[in-house]
């Protein structure tokens, strides 16, 4: 009975995408419900599996190429499992509620929840999958679902162009991750991670090789968590449906990067080099994407870049090796950056798809609720003491401050810009009077939308405390969370940066009409977009006109004009001969006769 | 002394071999080339009759494959004759003339 239960968790989204994309996307009614059905099931399936501890494996035959190679279809459930399962199945059915609003009005709802029925059931492939190959199948699987919510609104442009982004920088990724797989694979002969942990051995045996997998293995990571230099797609993707942007790109898929690196953690261990470039790759994307965001007008953008970086510090926390830290982050995380998209969708649907937040402006007043619930979220992802954000913001600077006075500088002043910036979305967009008359006419949404913000944002302040953590974590993974040595100094500095950053932002938003400091290159994200523009423009321009020379005067000039040119001089040259003088040839052939017989005696 | 002997055949073919060559390399008239032709294959004839006469075999006969040889030449002779003049008399009708210095289409 109970290895059944992960086949439940995994399938009934699958069986809904299948149903509502083939069938039954003509009622709109049917979709959703057969959607809801499907992620409740897996929510309570979950729910069953989470009371357990004992590990659960469960696998069938899939490959089977004698002794040289061996793969099932298997899933694994232990404790990171479980997190794991319960973040996405969680998350996942809040905002399929929530959706059921969010979307009322669209067009392509049936489409949208199909495609939601297949994140889930890919995002659920990458949480139970036993071996590295599954993983990646599902990885990609993601990835499609993730292109086909981004570009819901197909047909706006930038919507389009936005999920051919996200698509092709994570194939980037991709590539590294399954050059990686095969270098493991071909270390230790086996892709399933039982097999990788016991013949480790023959990949330590070599640090070169070792250091290069771990590397292709993150780079990965570094496309579906969006670290630096692969992080373009992320801001882009908010051209979807708000919840997708809550669901896929703040709580789920791109924390599977995070995810993926905290299960193959014993691969990178014995490589000191590997994590220190996965540190210094987490604290570089941490500082940058905040020091982004601190100039970004659209709410959204906001909140994608702060997505960025605490994915940022999730990766530094796995590079100094704290991974259950980052687990631990990555697990508040979850909850309090969905409540903050939902939030924000809650802003944007009551405003008719507004999204800058200059111009909003007293929704406090208006939006009493969705208020509270953002302003929870807000100071849960600050690191305010007392909500969940700052016990796991704690965890992974307590493990930097014990590795690298570096990482934990990166990490602290991510922090301080952190508080900056939420602080100074919520002054400009909850606070003072509304600027635009339209701003006035906010209102609350309907209960499908504002219930998932409140248990959102109650699981918020909760889910950082040691009785509700360790009881999802179990015993064990949460020793692995707190395994870093206190130290007292670190949380007075965690909290005197916060109240730095939130201060400043007050004092310098408070009232403000428009953004009192223009800092065009945060504003326009190092210009790192319009750096690969150049770079593919210039790239693809230079091999464009190696290209264009290569064919102008090798192909069409050497080899077809060339032979050409060839047959027809050889042409012109014998037809010379003709001359149409028959006494002429009458020589030519005397001549020839003479020459051949002089030939023959001779 | 005075005995003819295979050499005098033989140059006397070759004379006329070389008269027919030169007629037909110099000569403009059509007709005219078309003897000088014929005269070099009579040359050839001369020459070939000149070896069947002087290779005498054991038995005291000419070898007489050169003299077969001879008639094949004279009957394909006939039949070129009968097929140039009848080109000859159509070019003619067509141009008017038996030169060869006008007529020189077939070239490019």
């Amino acid at each position: 009975m109970e290895t059944t239960l992960p086949w439940i968790i995994l399938l009934s989204p699958l069986a809904s995408a299948v149903l509502i994309l083939l069938f039954a996307h003509r009622s709109k009614p049917l979709s959703v419900g057969l959607s809801l059905a499907a992620v409740f099931a897996a929510l309570g399936a979950t729910l069953l599996i989470a009371s357990g501890t004992s590990v659960l494996q469960t696998s069938a035959t899939w490959i089977d190429l004698g002794p040289a190679f061996h793969l099932n279809i298997g899933l694994k459930v232990d404790a990171l499992t479980r997190v794991m399962l319960l973040v996405v199945t969680g998350i996942g059915a809040l905002v399929h509620v929530y959706s059921t609003v969010y979307m009322a009005e669209d067009e392509g709802k049936a489409r949208f929840f199909g495609s939601l029925s297949l994140f889930m059931f890919s995002m659920l492939g990458i949480v139970l999958a036993d071996n590295l190959a599954m993983m990646f199948i599902f990885w990609e699987l993601v990835g499609v679902s993730s292109f086909l919510l981004i570009g819901h609104w197909f047909t706006k442009p930038s919507a389009a162009k936005a999920a051919n982004k996200a698509f092709l920088t994570n194939r980037i990724g991709d590539f590294g991750f399954m050059s990686g797989i095969l270098l493991v694979w071909a270390a230790t002969g086996s892709v399933e991670f039982s097999g990788i942990q016991d013949n480790l051995g023959k990949l330590t045996a070599n640090p070169g090789l070792l250091t290069l997998a771990g590397l292709c293995l993150f780079c990965g990571a570094v496309g579906k968590s969006a670290q630096v230099p692969l992080h373009v797609w992320l801001p882009d993707a908010m051209e979807g449906p708000t919840p997708v942007s809550a669901l896929i790109h703040a709580a789920t898929m791109v924390a599977a990067g995070v995810y993926m690196l905290a299960r193959i953690f014993f691969i990178l261990e014995p490589s000191p080099a590997a994590l220190g470039v996965i540190a210094a790759v987490g604290a570089l994307t941490a500082v940058l994407a905040a020091l982004m965001a601190t100039q970004q007008d659209d709410i959204k953008r906001i909140l994608a870049y702060s997505t960025l970086s605490q994915l940022g510090l999730m990766v530094t926390g796995v590079g100094v090796g704290a991974w259950g830290a980052s687990m631990f982050h990555l697990f508040t995380h979850a909850f309090f950056k969905a409540l903050l998209f939902l939030g924000s969708g809650a802003v944007i649907h009551a405003l008719h798809h507004e999204q800058n937040i200059w111009k909003m402006g007293g929704l406090k007043k208006t939006m009493p609720k969705t208020f509270l619930t953002f302003a929870i979220g807000t100071l849960a992802l600050t690191g305010t003491p007392g909500l969940a954000g700052f016990f796991s913001k704690d965890a992974i600077l307590l493990a930097a401050w014990h590795k690298s006075t570096l990482v934990f500088g990166a990490a602290l002043f991510t922090s301080l810009l952190t508080a900056f910036y939420m602080t100074r979305l919520v002054v400009v967009a909850f606070m003072g009077e509304a600027r635009p008359p339209e701003a006035k006419h906010g209102h609350d949404c309907p209960a499908a939308m504002t219930l998932p913000l409140i248990i959102l944002a109650v699981l918020s302040v909760i889910s950082g405390y040691e009785f509700f953590a360790r009881s999802v974590f179990g015993a064990e993974l949460f020793h692995a969370v707190h395994a870093a040595e206190h130290v007292s100094m670190v949380p007075v500095l965690a909290i005197s940066v916060f109240v730095i950053g939130t201060l400043g932002a007050w004092i310098l938003y408070r009232g403000r009409e428009k953004d009192p400091v223009k800092i065009p290159l945060f504003g326009n994200k190092f210009y790192i977009d319009e750096l690969y523009a150049a770079l593919i423009a210039g790239t693809q321009d230079l091999l464009a006109s190696f290209s264009g020379w290569f064919d102008h005067f090798i192909l069409d000039g050497v080899i077809v004009r060339g032979l050409s040119g060839l047959t027809w001089g050889a042409g012109y040259t014998l037809r010379l001969l003709q001359f149409g003088n028959l006494q002429g040839y009458a020589f030519l052939f005397g001549t020839g006769v003479v020459v051949l017989l002089y030939m023959l005696i001779k | 002394m005075n005995q003819l002997t295979l050499n005098h055949y033989l140059l006397a073919s070759g004379l006329l071999f070389s008269l027919g060559f030169a007629g037909v390399m110099l000569r403009r008239n059509i007709i005219t080339i078309f003897m000088c032709l014929e005269l070099m294959l009579n040359a050839a004839n001369l020459s070939l009759v000149a070896f069947s006469r002087f290779h005498v075999g054991a038995d005291g006969l000419p070898n007489y494959n050169a003299q077969v040889l001879v008639f094949f030449i004279i009957t394909v002779a006939a039949a070129e004759v009968a097929l140039g003049l009848a080109i000859i008399v159509a070019l003619y009708r067509a141009r008017q003339t038996t030169h060869v210095e006008d007529i020189q289409s077939l070239k490019f």
